[in-house]
């Protein structure tokens, strides 16, 4: 299993970020606001991972969001689900939260 | 080379029109078109829209059925598509144009929010203005604003996270002159400003985006008579804004 796939499948929700992309930091933000604590890696140091990222589909690669081991999108899918109600459901099914 | 030549190297780049203006000035730069276009395009986009929520209206006061309605309702909602389409486009041609929020009056300016409306705002207004609503509908709608304000909050975070990181960037860049390291200092720091700017095309994507899933979302909740109302009450506040600008601009003066 490649390391981002072993990676999202550890937590109920991850985010794939860099500490440079304010965009990830508004991502994060929502997913606290929503009460889930998601794991957080940054690749600003790992191209390797980056690739991986791209090579699973992932566009743009980051923020790369997994609800349940699961890609779920990046900003733009994010917002859309959290409109629609979607992303609260799916962090409910996946236990990272609980209402 | 000193920074007092790269400083006036970088002038003259500017008065060549290849560098983008930094004080806004319409005739030389490439953004100065760029907006103008988006200008022309938006106020066309308006009165496409007025036309057709007048026909809306029309429709409402004749008491037209519910199939005659959700057409007129349909290519309402269709139509706002096309504003977001050229937004997007005007934001890359120039960004903080449509951040200035200059191509609207100065009374939405008020209200304006990384280039555009607050949905959590307008929903605010809808439910006073769409009584009666039943409970699911209700509590949709409610669920409806909190996202959005969540969604907001989220953005402003972030776009305050770049703002900060901009800050720290540009004080970065300062020191003394006259070394060539402070020159390889000055020069990666501009860069790396200049990478920090470029997202910012994309948080009015996703401010754009928001607005357009939430008029959608909203779309699906209400019927096709209360999704009439709405885009009825919508224009009908957005004009009054027009109309007070109009006032406000036209107020004599001491």
């Amino acid at each position: 299993m490649d390391r981002v796939t072993h990676l999202a499948s550890k937590k109920a929700a991850v985010i794939f970020t860099k500490s440079s992309c304010c965009m990830c930091h508004s991502i994060k933000t929502l997913f606290y606001e929503l009460g889930a604590s998601p794991e957080i890696h940054e690749v600003d140091q790992d191209a390797d991972m980056e690739k991986a990222l791209q090579r699973l589909g992932c566009n743009p690669a980051i923020p790369a969001v997994f609800i349940g081991g699961k890609y779920v999108g990046s900003a733009r899918d994010v917002i859309s689900l959290h409109v629609d109600g979607s992303l609260k459901q799916k962090l409910i099914e996946a236990k990272a939260i609980w209402f | 080379m000193k920074l007092t030549q790269l400083e006036q190297e970088l002038q003259r780049a500017r008065q060549q029109g290849i560098f983008i203006s930094s004080s806004g000035e319409q005739s030389q730069s490439m953004s100065g078109n760029g907006a103008l276009a988006f200008d022309v395009e938006y106020g066309r986009w308006l009165e496409d829209h007025n036309r057709r929520i007048n026909e809306l209206k029309g429709a409402v006061s004749n008491h037209a059925g519910d199939g005659e309605l959700r057409i007129i309702v349909d290519s309402v909602v269709a139509h706002y598509e096309d504003i977001f389409r050229i937004k997007a486009d005007a934001a890359k041609a120039d960004v903080f144009h449509v951040l200035s929020g200059m191509w609207k009056t100065p009374a939405e300016r008020c209200f304006l929010w990384l280039g555009g409306f607050r949905s959590s705002e307008i929903l605010k207004l809808l439910i006073t203005q769409l009584e009666p609503l039943t409970e699911q509908q209700l509590l949709a709608i409610g669920n409806l604003q909190q996202s959005s304000q969540q969604a907001e909050d989220a953005l402003s975070q972030g776009m305050e996270a770049l703002q900060q990181s901009l800050a720290e960037t540009i004080a970065g860049s300062l020191g003394s002159s006259n070394s060539s390291g402070n020159v390889a200092n000055y020069m990666g720091q501009m860069a790396m400003a200049m990478g920090k700017l470029g997202t910012l095309e994309g948080f009015i994507r996703q401010a754009d985006n928001l607005r357009q899933q939430t008029l959608q979302q909203m779309h699906r909740i209400l019927t096709t008579r209360q999704s009439a109302r709405a885009l009825i009450a919508i224009n009908d506040y957005s004009s009054r804004l027009r109309a007070l600008s109009s006032l406000w601009l036209a107020r004599p003066r001491e």
